[in-house]
């Protein structure tokens, strides 16, 4: 076993993808996937964390209870300076055990298969007005704004019970919270502005109950189980967290099943109701939009596939690369419907493995195998060079996708 | 085959009742894990083993028999 080389890092951090590649991962990825288990790798702050590139080092590095999510250690790798959240909670995303798992289970039962999938036919709905009123729309239209930001909007917005009246808003602030070029000051304003809006809510379930998530979460508070700054802070992630996400899913999704008009026949033209499930599962893994992979701390020495990563240095598991390593997903850069995908990391790995994937797995489902369906002549009507991919965004998809029908 | 289910490390993920809903559950107040049938029978082993190797908090024990 070798020691950690302290050799010059390898690559820095993001790396580039492939002109004309908008769905693989960066070919250096593959490359390091290749050479060794882990590299040493550059960020925009010099810092130079461990990059791990295999499934299974990742799998197993993001069950060890010895890596740290939170971001104020030292030698956590921060994707971008720190936000200063003025003291306010974040939510536990950036939380470790047992403060974490508190937490987490104060928000666990609404996001149960069985109470997610009663949301079905509300879903179902949302999905059908929002093609209604987009069919009615002049062409072309942006799906993204049309369509992929407005379902699971209003999805999250029923769930957690927040009026959807104001997503200029929220989206706008979420947006510059997953966006990598925003300033620090210009994040904390907007995370302040989020958590304030959550506050004020909160507030409003706790005078007026009704029979949504914040209000659940806000009972907690006079009952002492919950502080109201920890109340606002998971409603703030899960109103980023909910839709950000699925709207790239969406709309990503939608042109890398354009390009594949074979894979997307699968799903309008075939019988098999299980078609729209398997569908998801492979795009999550093919597009792994969480591209900046899952970052961490090591508490104590962890001996991982021959190396030592050493207490306090930083670990990036590149999920996007991992979901196509060979060894797990046979021919894993051909995107194949018909795969069994449900392995995949790209909801992440461990305790903090995504809490709302049966609700991206619902709405994700419903928009799948209800879009191309109803809209069998959708096509891009824009010319593909002029396409702008967020290579910048905390989550990777288009920025907009003129379509027409 | 038997099936068990660390209930402490369960982290409510629910991929469990996604691969085998005849052989998990989720308890109503947390969405934590429960076992509906400790030894499922052979037509649902395959299901058992998907769910226990996707279980993001390594919570499902396996043992075959
Ligand atoms: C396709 C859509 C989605 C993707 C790809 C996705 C991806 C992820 C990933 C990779 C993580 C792990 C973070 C880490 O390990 O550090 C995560 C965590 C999380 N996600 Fe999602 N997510 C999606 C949709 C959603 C939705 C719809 C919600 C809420 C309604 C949500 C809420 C959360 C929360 C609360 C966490 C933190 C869990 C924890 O720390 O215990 N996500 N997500």
């Amino acid at each position: 076993m070798t020691t950690s080389p302290t050799t010059a890092p390898t690559a820095e951090f993001p790396l580039p993808r492939a002109a004309g590649c908008p769905f693989d991962p960066p070919p250096r990825l593959r490359e390091l996937q290749d050479e060794a288990p882990l590299a040493r790798v550059r960020l925009w702050d010099g810092s130079t964390p461990w990059l791990v590139t295999r499934y299974a080092d990742q799998r197993t590095l993001l069950a060890d209870p010895r890596l740290s999510s939170d971001v104020t250690r030292p030698g956590y790798p921060a994707a971008a300076p720190r936000r200063d959240t003025g003291g306010n909670s974040i939510g536990f995303i950036l939380m470790d055990d047992p403060e974490h798992a508190r937490l987490r289970r104060m928000v666990t039962a609404p996001f149960a298969i069985r109470r997610v999938e009663a949301m079905r036919p509300a879903v179902q709905r949302i999905v059908d007005e929002q093609i209604d009123a987009m069919l009615a729309g002049p062409q072309p239209a942006d799906l993204v704004e049309a369509f992929a930001l407005p379902v699971p909007s209003l999805v999250i917005c029923e769930l957690l019970g927040v009026p959807y009246a104001d997503h200029d808003f929220f989206q706008e602030n979420s947006r510059s919270l997953v966006r990598r070029t925003t300033s620090a000051q210009e994040r904390s304003a907007s995370f302040e502005a989020l958590h304030e809006y959550l506050d004020d809510l909160i507030s409003r379930k706790l005078a007026q109950p009704q029979d949504d998530l914040l209000s659940e979460l806000a009972a907690r508070v006079p009952r002492g189980e919950l502080s109201r700054g920890d109340a606002a802070g998971i409603g703030v992630l899960l109103l980023v967290a909910g839709h950000e996400t699925t709207a790239n899913m969406i709309a990503l999704g939608t042109l890398a099943l354009l390009d594949h008009p074979d894979q997307l026949a699968v799903l309008r033209d075939g019988d098999d109701p299980k078609a729209a499930a398997r569908a998801v599962e492979e795009l999550l893994r093919y597009l792994n939009i969480t591209h900046g992979g899952r970052r961490r701390v090591a508490l104590a020495d962890i001996e991982i596939a021959g190396q030592v990563i050493r207490a306090g240095e930083g670990v990036i598991m590149a999920n996007d690369i991992g979901n196509r390593d060979p060894e797990a997903f046979p021919d894993p850069d051909r995107l194949d419907l018909g795969r069994d995908a449900r392995r995949h990391v790209a909801f992440g790995f461990g305790v903090h493995q995504c809490l709302g994937q049966p609700l991206a797995r619902l709405e994700l489902q419903v928009v799948y195998g209800t879009l191309y369906r109803r809209v069998p002549t959708l096509r891009v009507a824009a010319d593909r060079d002029s396409l702008r991919f967020k290579h910048d965004g905390v989550i990777y998809g288009v920025y907009e996708l003129p379509v027409s029908w | 085959m038997k099936v068990t289910v660390d209930q402490e490390k369960c982290v409510s993920s629910g991929q469990c009742v996604m691969s085998a809903p005849d052989v998990f559950d989720q308890r109503e107040e947390d969405g934590v894990a429960v076992v509906l049938t400790a030894q499922p029978p052979a037509g649902q082993e395959e299901d058992v083993r998907t769910a226990a190797a996707v279980c993001p908090a390594l919570a499902i024990t396996v043992v075959e028999e």
